[in-house]
């Protein structure tokens, strides 16, 4: 019988022929991503619990972001607990402050994902790694914990909802705006519980990069991972990156595989994005929206801190100056390299922008360019809630790299087209 | 009695529920005194121990934060109940031990400050205030075999022991 890319993966992940929406299945993960705010939690259980182990040293990835470097004798805590728990079961990949980056950028960079895999980390924008063919979703501390000791987690296998991306994208328009135009549509919760697939022209014209912009968001609609089919992009990109275990498996959708529904949108006729607080699904065109006065721009975030980001930045701030105070965070110490080789770090610096250490940072409201009340902030973050960056009466305006650094040049709500 | 804390509103997000400038730490005690702030900095001073919250759809989207669920028991909160529960917030709660209550008409048939009777067994509310019972799905099987075991890992060292 038919099945969809992501059951396929389940499938083979439960050791079964088939599986079906609503089936609980017991899967074997193949990989786990642990970040400072919830793995400390979860190391403080197994070790309650008297289970303290972890299944294969081999199959876990540590790297502190959220508040690294620690922002406070607190945060040294849990990254102290994470430490010493890292170093205790020898965890093979573990990447201390200096090689840390933000997770969601750092462990494709660093060829962890592959495709046709099962991963899950403590952390909701885990299923950025969709993107390359893998079935990749956000768990707690309790689940997190769980896999660690065990190797296994239960799922109920999510119907799929297949989001199909037609046209080609418009002159300063990105995956970030096609990202905030879909869930504009369906809303928060539109797919919730759902697997979120994509597919269409449009994303064969998308790097890697630019289609995690899109399956990290899948969460902001709810779902349980975001999927994108495996092509000539993702090999090329794994090609590069893969440093060990290069075999993989590459599973795709049966033609007449079942889709609860299925959403298309026509590329050519988004506009550059803006969410409107307080929801990711705030998302109106820039002409809508225009001129609307801030106080801030953020560049950075498993969103839209990776190379292609701030390279699409730096060519719009250059020669400029920002109205706003600006801050630029590079996802990961490659990322912050590469954009320092590349000359881009002048043009931030000539622009008057701050460049900050890869971080998560202000994105949750944690250092780095908190809000103060009454403040607005134009980011290329994920999420937009109440109090999300700062004060409770703070505002969080959700765009892409390009409007955002059009928006500090401006002082205000800006179409990047006139720059680009 | 529980009594109910409504809040007719869809969406209410792990950065009301705890706000993440509250993340640097996972002790119990201290995240509850923060539960709701961003939404209701004062509900944390009107919950009594037993006491349960009421809203609208997607209860808890957002982030991963378990913190969300540590917050609202530490605040002595005996259940949720909501139209709806996003995901992670769904198994972050069965994970915990902590009974979720999933009623579409959750936020019509109920009102700030009413009394409440759960019979989770049954799957009854009894609106002692307004004096009306109302029916609600128990949670699946699987879901009350780990929270009957206290937890996700009190259920697998079960399991790996028995």
């Amino acid at each position: 019988m038919a099945m969809t890319i992501t059951e396929k993966i389940l499938a083979k992940a439960a050791g079964k022929d088939k599986v079906s929406p609503g089936q609980l299945i017991n899967a074997n993960i193949d990989i786990i991503m642990c970040h400072d705010v919830t793995t400390p939690p979860a190391i403080s259980m197994l070790a309650e619990k008297a289970i303290d182990k972890v299944f294969d040293r081999e199959k876990i990835v540590v790297t502190p972001d959220h508040f690294q470097p620690a922002k406070d004798i607190k945060s040294a805590e849990l990254h102290k607990r994470l430490d010493d728990w890292a170093k205790r079961h020898n965890i093979k990949h573990y990447y201390k402050l200096g090689r840390a980056g933000v997770c969601h950028a750092l462990l494709p960079e660093q060829g962890h994902i592959r495709p046709g895999e099962v991963i899950i980390g403590g952390d909701s924008h885990t299923c950025t790694y969709g993107a390359f063919a893998a079935f990749s979703t956000g768990v707690g501390s309790t689940d997190l914990a769980a896999a660690l000791a065990t190797g296994q987690l239960w799922f109920k296998v999510p119907a799929s909802i297949k989001f199909v991306l037609a046209g080609s994208l418009g002159h300063g328009v990105y995956s970030k705006d096609v990202i905030l135009a879909v869930i504009a549509r369906i809303g928060v919760d539109g797919a919730l519980y759902k697997a979120m697939e994509f597919a269409g022209p449009a994303l064969a014209e998308m790097s890697m990069e630019a289609r995690m912009t899109i399956t990290n968001m899948a969460i902001e609609a709810g779902a349980k991972n975001g999927i994108i089919g495996f092509d000539n992009i993702t090999k090329q990109y794994l090609d590069e990156h893969l440093k060990e275990k290069t075999n993989y498996t590459v599973y795709e959708s049966d033609a007449d595989a079942e889709y609860i529904s299925t959403e298309e949108f026509d590329c050519a006729k988004i506009e550059p994005m803006v969410a409107l607080p307080h929801l990711p699904s705030g998302g109106v065109p820039i002409s809508q929206c225009a001129g609307m006065a801030m106080d801030q721009a953020y560049i950075g975030s498993c969103t839209n801190g990776r190379i292609e980001d701030l390279r699409i930045a730096a060519k719009i701030f250059k020669g400029k100056q920002a109205a706003i105070r600006t801050l630029i965070v590079p996802a990961t110490p490659v990322i912050w390299k590469q954009a320092n080789d590349e000359g881009l770090f002048d043009i931030f610096y000539d622009a008057g922008c701050v460049i900050a250490a890869p971080t998560c940072g202000a994105c949750l409201g944690g250092f780095m360019g908190v809000l103060a009340a009454g403040e607005k902030c134009v980011s290329t973050t994920n999420r937009n809630f109440v109090g999300r960056m700062g004060h409770p009466k703070s505002e969080v305006y959700l765009a892409s790299p390009a409007t955002t650094a059009a928006s500090a040049i401006e002082g205000k709500l800006t179409d990047p087209r006139k720059y680009i | 009695m529980a009594k109910a804390h409504v809040y007719k509103r869809d969406h209410i997000n792990t950065d009301e529920i705890i706000p993440a400038r509250y993340l640097n730490t996972d002790d119990r005690a201290e995240l509850a005194k923060h539960c709701l702030e961003d939404l209701d900095p004062d509900f944390v001073n009107k919950a009594k121990p037993g006491d349960c919250i009421v809203a609208g759809e997607d209860f808890g989207c957002g982030s991963s934060r378990e913190h969300a669920v540590w917050a609202i028991r530490g605040a002595g909160v005996q259940t949720v109940i909501a139209k709806s529960f996003a995901r992670i917030f769904y198994r972050n709660a069965i994970n915990n031990g902590f009974y979720l209550i999933e009623l579409l008409d959750a936020p019509e048939k109920i009102n700030d400050g009413n009394e409440l009777q759960i019979d989770y067994k049954q799957g009854l509310i009894k609106n002692k205030t307004d004096g009306i019972d109302i029916n609600f799905n128990p949670l699946p099987d699987f879901a009350l075999e780990i929270i009957n075991a206290g937890g996700l890992l009190e259920h697998i060292r079960k399991l790996t022991t028995d």
